[in-house]
């Protein structure tokens, strides 16, 4: 018997680490190592013996078994942390009926505030929190999908060391010599993260850098806003914050800003921007947006007016603006301007240089809208820095051999930093490589050690929204793979009793005068109110003109995936299968060009729409700056012309099942000199090889004509609504008689549940459609079965074409299913699967269906979805408890469609009946509905006279899709109007003709 | 053959009837005729076809088949509507794409298919049993030549029991047709 | 009904002798060649079923059948393992070959029936060598055709939800769906064409008892003989029932194909939705029945030497009927686009339009030479009376039939109304391997028949002969 005392922690940790699979390789080396011989002697020491003359196998087992078993209260080694639900409920949890909880998601380092909703302490689905400034209750894809990311089956689940299973505290013990070492020399200690918001990681960080004077701190976010950053330092002279307010925009000029789907705060500009778009009866004005973009985008997709430039012509033209004069386009927006001083926003975007960002806020002083539409606060980032310089200089430091020791602390920089940086190299000089991320991917395939990263979900923590509101983020659930924050790890490293997340961020808020019932309303609000950065006085001055040499050959536009983003999340199969805003493709990234650039290098015509018909295109070789790049090439109407859009963030190697082999690396072509890409491509078709794309539509093979002949899309401007409001009544077949069935159509006394969507505020953005996945635990089929055109979206964003391919007007239609009173599906089902309940719903009984798929054949809107073969995954065990209680998980051979949440109805209808009352309007809301950040989708009782959808159903642009088949859809739409300028038409067109 | 005791009228045990065999239809259609107008009731005559004329030939009553088909076919038309009725309006209704419960003009083709499926049921079952079949054992295929029937031979034959029945009698009239072939019948 | 109107018995024929003396040319085609004997059409047709030796070609085309039937059962493994995905069907385009083969075969098991009802109640006598053969291919037609929707669905092993029976869920089948229609119609054709056959069979199957020479065969066939005897009594009742039948079947298989047209006509997709469909449909039906009567009976007769019974009238005749019906199916295709056009209904126009030029044009296109061109040799007589070109006919319109059926399902489907849900469709291998395989369970069966029963009806055949004449005194004087 050994003298010395049993480590028991550290044996817990040990074993408390291992999951699934792990067990028996783990368990072997276990028994092989020292920590179990004494934890084994000591504790079974009549056994002992038996052990050392080697057991056989059973009975090794069972011992096995019952010092795993103890391992087991590992989980109570956790102090107590209380968590606070978002609305108060009894004591005592009620099965079935979820509890919401408010935090906050990071994305890019800021904050959206979420509500989530926890079915008996279970995670199960993502809203947005009403309270919340950047959220007002929306919530987009990446929100929705996130809860994918907490039970992704591939996320690391070991702490690794040199790819060999270890534990944290193995880790905490190898990091003191590195501690120590950094101590003593001071240099060489260097920390990488991303951007960061949070106040405690803020603080933290600066305890380190006071603990080792010499270490530095580097921060890098592939997909950062690095252009808006620097832009508001050359126009403000420091790192400030703009913050937009459009509900008192009339005019709004986007100079290549997508500010309704992308940004820190675009769920909160949405929100305002269409508070001013909406026609109702007795709107008299609305507000106008032009769009200068070069790759079509969401705004650029409802502005009233887009101009497709190259980014090449962007400073220029917003030049032209601010000297006030140039093309009608300018002139146009120019005399807008002017007329509306202080009523208008200039936005520059994201991925824009710093000269466009600081030429958008001079505009905004020169029209005074500084102070009135436009705000400036400090920067919610703790520590902002030249994100791009700060790593080169990193990797400088890592060349020369200068840094000793790395923690990155999340982000996959060996996979995404600049190309010319060759960081790989560097990397593999640094001594100690530590890295903390929720995969373990490509850099932690490189690093000694590798920390498994906790969920937001997860953890404790705290960040600041796009105004600087900060929320405390509480964890739903323990770490599902016994990961790690990166506050624990600076905890870890500045020592002290409690490194936890909770006694960090708790520390940090108190220190700063939180007191206990504080600390609670903060959590149950999900904010803390009046922590919005105040707004300061700044001037904003127009930088000095630079004459650039103009570019030749194509120009690149570099852009983060609008589903994937850098890549953080290829490993999220709704995001990789949700239809990409404006091309609708899946799984894959292509360069994107216009149709003449197309031709230009001899893809086009015939041969194109054939291929796109079949979901095929052509591969093509991109050279760009001495790198050849082959990518399948697609064709976007709009695109501004000799240019081309790659993005960036597929093409994973060690990113898990679902993200390898996704799409095509384009890193590669990421200059640190040219982030956002740059002039003097070249692009010519590849010999070979046709490649599959799994686009959800295809447009290049609709004629617009029968679009517009069928009444499909219905629009006008806000002139003719005007003159006309009646103008979108007349479908192909003029308006319809109430009932024109033979038959006498059913009374529905108690509900009749309803519908309407504005296509007017409708971006596109998919949120709606991730929510959706999210609510009805709607599987994901493959990039194959994409292909094969066998997606199971319940809904769907229809998006349509008008005009020239140069330049069309684009039109978003959301498509659940009608819920039509005179279902066409129903009649022609065999075995009644499919009937209308009392209250309208034509609702699936998925256990009843034989799957004749006679349905959907007769669906005119062919909303209904097939289960071809067995699609939703009944094995994995990871993914069950991420699943929607309330709704049925598909079996193969079931047809499933859209049933307007009917599970959420019934709780209502339930909850009504209990209190002995009619279920109030807003009550139910649709999980679309409740995403959707431009609320352009409205659900309710038609029969309540009062209710906002039968008020949104009796105005004049209310118009029902294809209602010349009498199929009565309970969904309506109201037709799409916008605002364009008079001076830029051409001449005035027919109200109510839709192409 | 073994000497048969004579008798008129008196039916004889072991006898089934006596059997003459023609080459061709007409002398068959003829003696069936003779037989008859010669007294004889208890006829049956057999040809490898249908000749017309010969079942009454042999004194056969018309035939009840069709009133039997026309029954199974009402009935059938009539279960395939309440069948259709039953099931959608009182057994379970349902709002069916806004339709009324009781959409009659759909249930028309299952009624109509009931309908034949019925008589047709009724037809062949209702021939077989008015024709007593299936029969596997019958006297006249101890008659050795009796296989020639389903080929080119056609017989007629007077059963024993025929209250006129005389076995040299029969024997001497049939003998007076000029068939092929004569012989007794054992049961 | 009297016997009277049974068809053949007494019209007066010269008798063979009679007819040696005139000299060929003046004679029409007649459907028994002459010097035949009941005794030499008995003991010809027996033959072919009783004779101990099997012969080579037999073998070989049922070897090769049996293993399409493989491939079938490997195919439908797959299918009920793997889920109807490994077909090429998807969301625009919910029946694909499945449905288009089950219409096909369903179509082509039409001839049977109508020739042996309604050539029998018009008195059609050159029927009667064909009809026999026609409704083996009619039963053979339908079972293939019953593979379909039986395994179409998402979870065959529900299928029997479709049928009416009480039970524990309370549910009973939605009658208001043209599937149920399809379950009670094709089942109830399937058992009458059954037992159509059968009976008409019975008689021949004593035949067969009577000239068998192994006692088990002779046992085997007994058995379904029933005891027949041929007996005046038998004969009388039986002709009633088979007269009954042919009335009933009469009705019975226009509505077969008419219900089958349902399941198009009753859906309101352009393409579909019409209402000339039904007797489009039965037309086609017949048109497609006879084109395969035609491909199968040509090799059978010279196979056989069956030229004395199946005569160049008959397939004279079958010429002019796919010439008839061919027409008609074509004035069907001329009036979609009257329809089309007339009714400016622009989803109507565009599936037109899409047809035409769209990306199955060239199916289309193909479909009006097959059915539309091919069928026109048949104005002219020596192409009438020439067994290769009946034969290249038929084919032509048997792979017309099928393009038919893919023009009209999966050339609708794919764009219907939103052109956002467009899409296209491919059948994948396990689509043909199906198709293959229904069409080796169809040879299957039919080489089986050949070999065990009679392709030709015996006893009718000797009601042919001009010895079949008799005449009770009053009748016979005129």
């Amino acid at each position: 018997m050994s003298e010395r005392k049993l480590d028991f922690t550290k044996f817990r940790e040990r074993v408390g680490d291992l999951r699934g699979k792990e067990y028996w390789k783990s368990l072997e080396d276990l028994s092989r190592s020292d920590a179990f011989d004494e934890f084994f002697q000591s504790e079974f020491p009549q056994q002992a013996l038996a052990l050392e003359k080697g057991v056989d196998r059973r009975s090794f087992v069972k011992l096995m078994g019952a010092s795993v078993a103890m391992a087991g209260l590992t989980s109570c080694s956790r102090p107590s942390e209380t968590i606070v639900p978002y609305v108060n409920q009894p004591e005592n949890v009620i099965p079935g009926r979820p509890i919401f909880f408010a935090t906050a998601m990071p994305l890019a380092g800021y904050a959206r505030g979420v509500l989530v909703e926890s079915h008996m302490f279970r995670p199960t689905k993502i809203e947005g929190n009403p309270d919340h400034p950047s959220s007002l209750g929306a919530s987009d894809a990446f929100m929705q999908a996130s809860i994918l990311g907490l039970y992704d089956p591939d996320r690391s689940q070991v702490v690794r060391k040199k790819g060999e299973i270890s534990t944290w505290s193995e880790f905490v013990a190898a990091m003191q010599p590195v501690m120590a070492a950094a101590r003593s020399n001071g240099a060489g200690l260097r920390f990488l993260t991303q951007t960061v918001t949070s106040p405690t990681l803020g603080a933290q960080m600066q305890q380190l850098l006071a603990q080792f004077p010499g270490s530095r701190w580097h921060q890098w976010d592939a997909a950062g806003n690095h252009g808006a950053r620097e832009g508001a330092r050359l126009a403000f002279g420091s790192y400030v914050n703009p913050v937009y307010d459009f509900t008192k925009a009339n005019i709004v000029v986007s100079l290549g800003s997508d500010f309704l789907d992308e940004g820190a705060g675009h769920l909160r500009y949405a929100r305002d921007f269409s508070s001013r778009r909406r026609v109702r009866r007795g709107t008299t004005t609305m507000n106008r947006l032009y769009a200068i973009e070069s790759t079509p985008s969401s705004t650029g997709s409802i502005a009233d007016h887009r101009l497709p430039v190259k980014p090449s012509e962007m400073e220029s033209i917003a030049q032209q603006i601010l000297s006030g004069g140039g093309s009608a386009f300018v002139n146009a927006i120019v005399k807008d301007l002017g007329a509306n001083r202080g009523a208008a926003v200039i936005i520059a975007g994201e991925e824009q240089s710093p000269r466009l960002h600081a030429l958008a806020q001079a505009i905004n002083q020169a029209y005074g809208n500084m102070g009135a539409t436009v705000f400036v606060t400090d920067s919610p980032e703790p520590a902002p820095v030249n994100q791009l310089e700060s790593l080169r200089e990193l990797v400088r430091d890592m060349h020369a051999g200068v840094v000793q020791s790395l923690i990155v602390l999340g982000g996959n920089p060996l996979f995404d930093a600049p190309a010319d940086f060759a960081i790989e190299r560097a990397y593999n000089k640094v001594g100690f490589r530590a890295h903390l991320s929720p995969y373990y991917d490509e850099t932690s395939m490189l690093s000694h050690w590798h920390i498994p990263e906790t969920h937001y979900l997860e953890t404790w923590g705290d960040g600041r929204g796009h105004d600087g509101t900060v929320t405390i983020m509480q964890p739903l659930i323990a770490p599902l793979y016994n990961g790690r924050s990166a506050h624990e790890m600076l905890g870890s490293m500045l020592g002290g009793l409690d490194t936890s997340a909770y006694a960090a961020v708790r520390a940090h808020w108190f220190e700063r005068g939180a007191t206990e019932e504080g600390w609670r309303q903060w959590l149950h609000d999900g904010f803390v109110a009046g922590s919005a950065l105040p707004q300061r006085s700044a001037a904003a001055v127009a930088p000095t003109t630079d004459n650039r040499p103009p570019t030749t050959g194509i120009e690149i536009i570099l852009r983060p995936d609008p589903t994937i983003l850098d890549g953080r999340y290829a490993n999220n199969g709704w995001l990789q299968e949700l239809p990409k805003p404006q091309t609708k493709i899946t799984w894959d990234n292509v360069v994107l060009v216009g149709p003449h650039t197309a031709e230009g290098f001899g893809y086009g015509g015939k041969e194109r729409d054939a291929l796109v018909n079949e979901k095929k295109t052509r591969m093509a070789v991109v050279s760009y700056r001495g790198k050849d790049l082959r990518l399948p090439v697609w064709v976007v109407p709009g695109h501004a012309e000799g240019v081309a859009t790659i993005s960036y963030g597929y093409g994973r190697t060690q990113g898990g099942r679902i993200a390898n082999g996704a799409g095509f690396n384009t890193y590669p072509i990421r200059f640190s000199d040219a982030l956002t890409g740059g002039g003097g491509a070249q692009i010519r078709l590849a010999a070979e090889s046709l490649f599959p794309v799994a686009c959800t539509q295809e447009h290049q093979s609709i004629d617009p004509k029968v679009v517009g002949e069928r009444g499909i899309i219905r629009n006008g401007t806000f002139d003719e609504y005007l003159k006309n409001p009646e103008f979108a009544k007349h479908g192909p077949h003029g308006p319809l008689a109430e009932d024109d069935s033979m038959y006498p159509a059913y009374e529905y006394k108690n509900h009749a549940w309803a519908m309407s969507i504005d296509t007017s505020v409708c971006t596109g953005c998919n949120g709606c459609v991730m929510a959706c996945q999210s609510e009805n635990n709607i599987s994901i089929v493959g990039k194959e079965e994409v292909v094969r055109e066998r997606e199971m979206h319940w809904l769907r964003i229809d998006r349509y074409y008008k005009g020239s391919p140069e330049n069309p007007e684009v039109f978003h239609q959301p498509v659940p299913c009608m819920q039509c009173e005179n279902a066409p599906c129903e009649p022609v089902c065999p075995v009644e699967a499919t009937s209308h309940n009392e209250d309208g719903l034509n609702d699936m009984t998925y256990n009843r269906c034989v799957g004749t798929r006679y349905c959907s054949n007769n669906c005119p809107y062919k909303v209904r979805r097939f289960n071809f073969f067995h699609y939703a995954d009944y094995d994995t065990p990871a993914l069950k408890p991420m699943r929607n209680p309330d709704v049925t998980v598909r079996t193969r051979g079931v047809m499933e469609k859209c049933t307007y949440c009917v599970q959420r109805i019934n709780h209502a209808k339930i909850e009504a009946e209990k209190e002995n009352r009619k279920v109030r309007d807003g009550e139910v809301t649709t999980a679309c509905q409740q995403a959707c950040p431009t609320q352009a989708i409205v659900f309710g009782d038609k029969n309540d006279k009062n209710s906002l959808v039968a008020q949104l159903r009796a105005e004049p642009t209310n118009y029902a899709l294809l209602e010349e088949l009498n199929t009565k859809p309970r969904t309506t739409y109201l037709a799409t109007i916008r605002n364009p300028n008079p001076d830029l038409l051409p001449a005035a067109k027919p109200a109510g003709e839709a192409h | 053959m073994t000497a048969i005791p004579s008798g008129i009228g008196t039916p004889i045990t072991g006898l089934y009837g006596v059997i003459a065999e023609f080459s061709d239809a007409q002398s068959l259609l003829d003696g069936a005729t003779a037989a008859q107008e010669h007294g004889y009731t208890e006829l049956d005559a057999f040809s490898p076809f249908p000749i017309h004329g010969l079942a009454e030939a042999v004194g056969l009553p018309k035939t009840r088949l069709s009133l039997i088909v026309l029954v199974m076919g009402i009935l059938g038309g009539l279960g395939g509507f309440f069948m259709c009725w039953y099931a959608n309006v009182i057994a379970y209704p349902l709002n069916i794409g806004g339709k009324p419960h009781n959409s009659w003009p759909a249930w028309i083709p299952v009624t109509f298919e009931c309908a034949i499926l019925l008589a047709a049921l009724g037809t062949v079952f209702g021939m077989l049993a008015l024709n007593g079949l299936p029969m596997p054992y019958h006297p006249v295929f101890n008659v050795k030549r009796f296989d020639q029937a389903s080929r080119d031979k056609f017989f007629l034959v007077i059963q024993a029991r025929d209250p006129k029945f005389d076995l040299y009698q029969v024997r001497d009239f049939l003998d007076t047709l000029n068939p092929r072939e004569i012989t007794d019948v054992p049961w | 009904m009297a016997i009277k109107d049974q068809t053949p018995l007494h019209e007066v024929r010269p008798t063979t002798q009679e007819l040696r003396m005139v000299p060929e040319r003046y004679l029409p085609t007649p459907v028994v060649e002459p010097g035949h004997s009941f005794a030499s059409i008995t003991d010809h047709i027996s033959t072919i079923v009783l004779r101990k030796k099997t012969p080579i070609g037999w073998l070989v085309g049922f070897t090769l059948a049996l293993f399409a039937v493989g491939l079938l059962t490997v195919s439908m493994t797959m299918l009920i393992g793997k889920g109807v995905g490994i077909w090429g069907i998807n969301h625009p385009v919910g029946w694909g070959m499945d449905i288009i083969n089950f219409v096909w075969w369903i179509g082509i098991g039409h001839a049977g029936t109508l020739i042996s009802a309604i050539l029998l109640l018009l008195r059609q006598e050159w029927r009667t060598s064909i009809n026999r053969f026609a409704e083996a291919m009619t039963l053979f037609a339908v079972a293939s055709a019953g593979l379909y929707p039986a395994l179409h669905t998402g979870r065959p092993w529900f299928d029997y939800w479709l049928f009416p029976y009480p039970n524990t869920m309370g549910l009973w089948p939605q009658f208001r769906s043209p599937l149920i229609w399809d379950v009670f119609a094709v089942s109830t054709y399937a058992t009458v064409s059954l037992m159509f056959w059968y009976v008409g069979l019975i008689p021949d199957l004593a035949t067969l008892r009577d000239r068998a020479t192994n006692i088990w065969i002779k046992r085997a066939y007994g058995a379904f003989a029933l005891g027949w005897r041929g007996s005046a009594k038998h004969w009388y009742r039986y002709e009633h029932a088979y007269l009954l039948l042919a009335g009933l079947s009469t009705p019975l298989v226009l509505s077969v194909h008419t219900i089958v047209s349902f399941d198009f006509a009753v859906a309101q997709l352009p393409g579909w939705h019409a209402t000339f469909f039904p007797p489009y449909f039965v037309a086609g039906a017949v048109f497609a029945g006879f084109a395969m009567v035609l491909t199968l009976a040509i090799p059978a007769r010279k196979f056989f030497r069956l030229e004395d019974f199946i005569t160049m009238k008959h397939l004279e005749n079958m010429g002019k009927i796919l010439l008839a019906t061919g027409m008609i199916v074509v004035y069907a295709y001329a009036m979609e686009w009257f329809y089309g056009l007339y009714s400016g209904n622009p989803f109507e126009t565009y599936m037109l339009k899409n047809r035409a030029t769209g990306p199955y044009w060239k199916m289309y296109i193909a479909l009006w030479v097959c059915n539309g061109l091919a069928p026109q040799l048949m104005w002219f007589k020596r192409f009438r009376t020439s067994t290769f070109w009946l034969f290249v006919v038929a084919m032509f319109v048997n792979v017309g039939m099928w393009l038919e059926r893919f023009v009209i399902i999966p050339a609708s489907l794919h764009r219907d109304f939103l052109p956002s849900s467009w899409g296209m469709y491919h059948g994948t291998i396990w689509d043909w391997s199906f198709f293959i395989g229904s069409i080796g369970l169809f040879f299957c069966l039919l080489f089986l028949f050949v070999r065990i029963l009679p392709m030709i009806s015996i006893f009718e055949m000797r009601t042919l002969l001009p010895e079949a004449q008799a005449h009770t005194e009053e009748e016979g004087a005129h």
